[in-house]
């Protein structure tokens, strides 16, 4: 039913929209990233971070929007679950695209391209991430609870993941002469990547909650 | 025409008991201090409660809302049997006071007795026409309470209760009308709180009321659910979700969602209450 306050709905929606690009956004940020490191570009990488200003802005609006919102409508219920979820997801995409600049500024850091059978794994794990982070903005944006659980059940998978890379690049370091340093920037961008998947489980409890006003319960770790 | 007015009958002419006949002292928290179960009440022909059922918790705010006509001061005021001033009307169901279950909408229950343990206070002031000391003792002559230090120390505790003591503990004598909205407000709390009733019912007591003088209120309310169990209904959902703990929304005479207050305004279960507390009602 539509809000006796036409504005109410207007401006709930347009947060909305909004931030379901600002999700876009970081998911484009994110592959973009993965994109930098397998090729090694450091002038896309050097995009990359700069396209991270643009997130922090779309944070800093969403947040202030939804602040007027609640002050200006005083909203209930999913009323008021819409802003408090949108100020939140909005600030783990703000943190997805933190990462995904930080692992642009590695690649430019890095000595040399790291090898593919090292390479590939780590951006596998990204891919992982990118599409967990892209589902969950799908859901958002078609207020999908069903889509946003699917996301949250599947968490393990990305931190499974995470550890296989781990133990491949930990191996590597052992029986490779390379510089520990590129290693260990493997090894933060892997991280990097596992925190993505982080944040959109995050999200997807948020949307849930927004939806249904119902916390989904820890969920499984492994 | 005032609760408290009524209270003026001449039948009254002994000290009548404070304590409900029976009533156990010192309930806590998680006691229910009414039940509310399948009351239905009509004016005449029409039926304005269908079936309602809802605890009232012991020492606690409870909020009814609901758009206008839904029944919401209808119920409130079956509490003190108001509906009883006019003929025609009818009750059926039980509001029962606990612990020892006195149905006070009950047939053989005296309306006199019911309004002496369940004290009102209504949407525009409307103190008496005396003194503010006179005000607040009235309803203790009406009990046939007439010792002048006791009158004296319960009309001082009743007015520092409902926080206006500082105000005018100077003045007592001077005319209640002197007092701005909010006070004479806060004077008619004084008034019901004076007699020790078991159950306080507000009947939106802020709506006349500038902001200041509701956040006084307000907070009095807060503070004054320490002592007293009280029921109180408003068109302020914003009202309703800071000072109650639990709230009731009712739509065309029937309870449609009873829960506590943050779920209500959070996470409500029934479609109705959702578009009623978003403003999507209509």
């Amino acid at each position: 039913m539509e809000h006796t306050v036409k504005a109410v709905d207007d401006q709930l929606n347009a947060m909305t929209r909004d931030l379901a690009a600002m999700g876009d956004l970081a998911v484009a940020q994110v592959r973009a990233a993965i994109d930098v490191f397998l090729r090694h570009d450091l002038t896309a990488a050097a995009k990359v971070v700069r396209g991270d200003d643009a997130l922090d802005l779309q944070d800093a609006d969403i947040e202030r929007r939804a602040v007027r919102f609640i002050a200006l409508h005083q909203p209930m219920a999913d009323d008021l679950r819409r802003p408090i979820a949108a100020m939140k997801i909005a600030m783990q995409l703000e943190r997805c695209g933190d990462l995904a600049k930080n692992i642009a500024k590695r690649v430019g850091r890095m000595d040399a391209p790291a090898d593919a059978d090292q390479a590939e794994p780590v951006a596998g794990l990204g891919r992982l991430a990118a599409e967990r982070l892209s589902s969950v903005v799908d859901a958002y944006r078609a207020s999908d609870a069903q889509g946003a659980y699917n996301v949250w059940v599947r968490d393990t998978e990305i931190d499974e993941l995470h550890e296989k890379v781990l133990a491949g690049l930990i191996e590597a370091m052992a029986r490779e002469s390379r510089a520990l340093g590129d290693f260990a920037h493997l090894l933060f961008i892997a991280k990097n990547l596992e925190r993505i998947g982080d944040h959109a489980t995050n999200i997807a409890e948020l949307v849930h909650y927004q939806i249904t006003g119902a916390d989904l319960a820890d969920r499984p770790k492994l | 025409m005032n609760a408290a007015t009524q209270l003026r009958s001449p039948a009254v002419s002994t000290p009548l008991p404070l304590a409900i006949p029976g009533a156990i002292p010192g309930t806590t928290d998680a006691q229910i201090r009414a039940q509310v179960s399948d009351l239905n009440f009509w004016y005449g022909k029409f039926q304005a409660l269908h079936g309602v059922s809802m605890p009232i918790h012991d020492r606690q705010v409870t909020a009814i809302i609901g758009p206008s006509g839904c029944g919401k001061s209808t119920l409130l005021r079956c509490f003190n049997r108001i509906h009883d001033l006019y003929l025609g009307v009818r009750y059926e169901g039980a509001i029962e006071l606990m612990p020892d279950r006195l149905n006070l909408v009950g047939k053989a229950v005296d309306p006199i007795l019911v309004r002496l343990m369940v004290g009102m206070v209504f949407q525009k002031p409307n103190p008496f026409p005396k003194s503010i000391f006179e005000n607040v003792a009235s309803g203790l002559y009406v009990r046939g309470i007439r010792n002048k230090g006791e009158v004296e120390g319960r009309v001082e505790h009743a007015l520092k209760q409902a926080a206006i003591w500082d105000e005018v503990s100077d003045r007592l004598k001077k005319p209640a009308y002197e007092l701005s909205g909010g006070q004479q407000q806060r004077l008619c709390i004084a008034r019901a709180l004076a007699p020790e009733p078991k159950l306080l019912l507000l009947d939106e007591p802020t709506s006349a009321l500038d902001p200041i003088a509701t956040a006084k209120i307000e907070s009095l309310i807060d503070d004054l659910a320490e002592q007293v169990t009280i029921v109180i209904v408003t068109h302020n959902m914003g009202q309703a979700a800071r000072i109650s703990d639990h709230t009731a929304f009712m739509h065309l005479g029937k309870l449609v969602e009873f829960g506590e207050t943050e779920q209500i305004f959070t996470s409500p279960q029934a479609e109705q209450t959702r578009d009623y507390v978003t403003g999507r009602y209509g």
